[in-house]
């Protein structure tokens, strides 16, 4: 089965190049059905693959596809190894969800097929990056998939907001990729190689502690563009403007994900450099708080969605800093699982009130869309870490590893826990708005349940929420050894040994998250004034929550401001007067050169004799030095 | 000695022909001037013992030539003088600059030495097959140079035609 | 006995002055006539040569200068009378269309 996991990447790539050139002949059911039977098919064929590594312990095969540049170890080349096993099991098990969920939510669309094309297109990608068995090839898809990401953000580009944010989306993206490129030219130098099986075995003897530093702290620039750390977090809430399967897609289960991906299959590399990876955790953990406290305040839903995802994202870094590479990869599976429902429910939100996104202007929905309401009420639990849901072992196990490693991972330990809280509190604060207390919907809107095609997908993904976190508790290790093979090369850090030391941080978690909810529902289960109220009881405070500390309007100062600046003066400034003018002065040159000689020309036959004697004097002068 | 008193004699009459030719206003004078530069080098052909081409030299250059100017210069209009002022700016400039090159050109010859003064064949020397008579230049005329004779004839007749036909034409179109 | 640089030299000054004939002087006839006293210059010199190299055909040469000479006249002067005719002018530097 391992012959054809090159279908994985195929699979989607040809339903995007179909839908590319015949999509527009097709009916909309059979196009978005099209897209996603490819990459279900995807999914199926890894799932076949990846049965040898379910017994734990097999290791990884490398599958050549194609030789492209062999010298630097650049080829087609897959590594099917349980960690990418996993990875493609989320994205393309996930992706088909969401596949399904669009045929619903995109009804009617004009360019209906030509989504499904970038996203097919977007899935290739994501699974040559996950796949890839070398630097080169990961940097191939992590390119890619930062392309769909423009063109699926920007999908209605008439309206400027969303052009706008796909063009901030990229450029941001771009300064990451400008690190992660200097990093594996770093990686090239020093190994002669980019491919991982050239790589990290050798990475212990040669590679030196300053370098592995150097490289670390550039692949997390890049990592931090892709997975929106600060400072790279600002494009993610305007990509919101992108319909909400690309949200749920993209920005929530896999795209984002990427970075976390990039640190963990480097984890041979950071292993050398405390430094590297200390950084990657506190910038985690910094991260994980600073935009939860933003999502706090957030009118708009998705908004809210938005930053929470940045803060999961932000402890992921945590974990994958800490080396508890396991611990991150896990709680990177639940909250594909639980993030790209609340995604979605979210979607299903929007369309049955037709494109309300104000989170005010809802309530009460809960008896017009019963299932939207449950599944989303499942997610905010899980997210908020209440066992036995997915997002309590996973969310628990970083805390605990953290905790373990002590020293000032003991400080970011308190992050985690205080982020914890904040994150149960809005994530309630949501749900409580949208669906409970009395209805604030304006007087045109007539919300409704959405049809099956959209509410199928919702009730996978939440029995997943439920049960997924089951696969690697402190019981049952499983995704442990599941995952054992990918990192035998590094130090791991595990979640300490002891019962008791356990249960009182998972207790201290859960404390967190209840209170969290807690404190949501007593605010926000009452009228409209009250709990309007509570939002001015915080003062300015709640108004900085709400513009997202203005990073955005210190960026424009900045960076954006003189940038511009700094174009026009190349435009206009040197383009046009130096360089246009260099080669307008040439011209002109010429011209005034050819002026100048054309007044030889007189007309009068006597200067043409003067010119003549003149010439046969010079010869003659000239025959006489000669001879002389 | 007398060949001497000759070539100075000559000499004069020829540079003094000269100079009239370019200073004379009316061009009847240059003319005149021109009449007597010929006769001068025609005198001077002799001395060096080329008969034959002195006497062509009287009686085309100076016999033909001359009167066709002459008829020219009556058809054109004898009183037409030329203005003294030089229209074209910095001409005269120029002629200066040139005439004086070239007499730094002849003083730096003459004072370095290294040209020798072209010196006379002595008459001892001189062959009775390069006395300049009839009978001697004729036998390389037509044998030796037969071809540039026969040319020179076909040329003689082009322009004798292409002469009447640049003069009439004019009429006949109008 | 005058040595043949004499007659050279004498050449070389009749040739100098015929040359700053035509550059000076305007009417085309006068500057025909420079023309010929140039080509006189040349004749003598050849003459002279011939003499010193015991050769004939310097005056071989000589005779063909003159010959073309005269049809060099002819045709000259029926365009200076063409010339003339059209525009009642002799002056060369009225014939300055072809300039820059």
């Amino acid at each position: 089965m391992v012959d054809f996991l090159w279908l994985v990447i195929a699979l989607p790539l040809a339903g995007a190049v179909l839908l590319h050139f015949f999509g527009r002949y097709m009916k909309e059911q059979l196009s978005g059905w099209l897209a996603s039977i490819a990459i279900g098919g995807a999914f199926v064929i890894a799932v076949i693959a990846a049965i040898p590594f379910f017994q734990g312990g097999e290791h990884g095969t490398v599958i050549l596809l194609w030789q492209w540049m062999p010298s630097i170890g650049a080829n087609l080349e897959i590594l099917w190894d349980p960690l990418a096993a996993l990875m493609t099991l989320v994205v393309a098990g996930v992706g088909a969800l969401i596949h399904v969920f669009a045929i619903g939510y995109m009804h009617g669309d004009e360019r209906f097929p030509r989504f499904f094309t970038y996203l097919n297109l977007f899935a290739a990608s994501m699974l040559t990056l996950v796949l890839a068995g070398n630097y080169a090839m990961l940097f191939v898809g992590w390119e890619l998939v930062g392309l769909c990401s423009y063109l699926l953000i920007g999908y209605w580009f008439t309206r400027k907001t969303a052009a706008a944010a796909a063009k901030k989306a990229f450029v941001v993206n771009r300064i990451g990729d400008f690190g992660f490129m200097v990093a594996l030219m770093l990686v090239f130098t020093t190994f002669g190689t980019l491919s991982y099986s050239g790589i990290f075995e050798r990475a212990g003897a040669e590679l030196s502690s300053g370098l592995a530093t150097a490289i670390g702290l550039l692949i997390l620039v890049g990592a931090a563009g892709k997975s929106a750390q600060i400072p790279l977090y600002v494009w993610l809430p305007d990509a919101m403007e992108g319909p909400t399967p690309v949200s749920a897609l993209i920005h929530a289960a896999t795209m984002v994900t990427a970075g976390v991906y990039v640190i963990a299959r480097s984890a041979a590399i950071y292993d050398l450099s405390p430094v590297a990876l200390t950084t990657v955790a506190t910038i985690g953990a910094f991260t994980a708080i600073w935009a939860a406290s933003i999502a706090i305040a957030q009118r708009d839903i998705k908004k809210v969605l938005a930053y929470s995802t940045v803060s999961q994202l932000g402890y992921m870094f945590l974990a994958v800093g800490t080396t508890a590479y396991v611990a991150g990869i896990f709680h990177l599976m639940t909250n594909a699982f639980f993030k790209a429902l609340l995604f979605l429910g979210a979607g299903s939100v929007i369309h049955a009130m037709s494109d309300e996104q104000d989170m005010r202007k809802m309530g009460g929905l809960f008896k017009k869309m019963p299932t939207t309401a449950i599944t989303m009420g499942i997610a905010t639990l899980a997210i908020a870490g209440i066992p036995p849901l997915a997002g309590f072992w996973s969310k628990d196990e970083i805390l605990a590893s953290v905790y373990a490693r002590g020293g000032w991972f003991s400080f970011l330990w308190i992050i985690g826990l205080v982020t914890a809280l904040v994150t149960a509190f809005y994530m309630t604060r949501q749900w409580v708005l949208v669906f409970l207390g009395e209805p604030r919907w304006d007087e045109d809107k007539h919300p409704h349940e959405s049809p099956r095609v959209m509410t199928v997908p919702l009730i996978a993904l939440a029995l997943l929420s439920v049960v997924g976190g089951l696969i690697n508790t402190p019981f049952f290790t499983t995704l442990a050894r599941f995952l054992d093979p990918s990192f035998e090369l590094v130090d791991m850090q595990l979640p300490p040994e002891g019962g008791l030391l356990v249960t009182v941080l998972a207790g201290l978690a859960v404390l967190a998250a209840v209170g969290g909810i807690a404190v949501a529902l007593v605010s926000y289960r009452r009228p409209r004034e009250r709990w309007l109220d509570f939002e001015q009881g915080f003062g300015p405070l709640w108004g900085t929550w709400e513009a997202a500390y203005r990073v955005d309007d210190l960026y424009g100062a900045t960076l954006v401001g003189p940038g511009k600046k700094a174009a026009e003066l190349a435009a206009f400034g040197l383009d046009l007067k130096v360089i246009d003018g260099a080669v307008n002065g040439v011209g002109r040159l010429v011209r005034n050169a050819g002026a100048w000689t054309r007044t030889l020309q007189t007309g009068y036959v006597r200067n043409y004799g003067v010119l003549f004697l003149g010439g046969a004097l010079i010869i003659v002068i000239w025959l006489v030095a000669g001879g002389m | 000695m007398v060949e001497a008193l000759l070539f100075v004699l000559m000499a004069l009459g020829a540079l003094a022909g000269a100079v009239t030719v370019v200073v004379a206003r009316n061009s009847v004078y240059s003319a005149m001037g021109l009449l007597a530069t010929l006769f001068s080098v025609a005198v001077l052909y002799v001395v060096q013992l080329a008969h034959l081409v002195a006497a062509v030299q009287v009686i085309v250059y100076a016999g033909a030539v001359m009167t066709l100017f002459l008829f020219v210069i009556m058809l054109i209009g004898v009183d037409l003088s030329e203005a003294i002022d030089e229209r074209l700016p910095r001409q005269r400039l120029w002629v200066g600059g040139l005439a004086g090159l070239v007499i730094i050109l002849a003083g730096v010859v003459t004072v370095s030495g290294e040209f020798e003064w072209v010196p006379a064949a002595a008459p001892e020397t001189i062959v009775e097959s390069t006395n300049g008579t009839v009978q001697a230049v004729a036998v390389p005329l037509f044998t030796e140079w037969v071809l540039a004779f026969e040319a020179t004839a076909l040329l003689l007749t082009i322009a004798a035609a292409g002469a009447i036909a640049l003069a009439h034409f004019r009429r006949v179109r109008v | 006995m005058v040595a043949s640089g004499w007659y050279m030299g004498l050449a070389a000054a009749l040739f100098t002055i015929g040359a700053l004939g035509i550059l000076l002087r305007r009417n085309a006839l006068v500057m025909f006539m420079c023309i010929e006293l140039m080509l006189n210059a040349v004749n003598l010199t050849l003459i002279s040569a011939g003499r010193v190299m015991n050769d004939l055909n310097g005056q071989v040469a000589v005779f063909f200068i003159l010959v073309v000479a005269a049809a060099e006249v002819v045709v000259g002067l029926a365009i200076i009378v063409a010339i003339f005719r059209r525009r009642a002018t002799a002056s060369v530097d009225e014939l300055s269309e072809l300039h820059g």
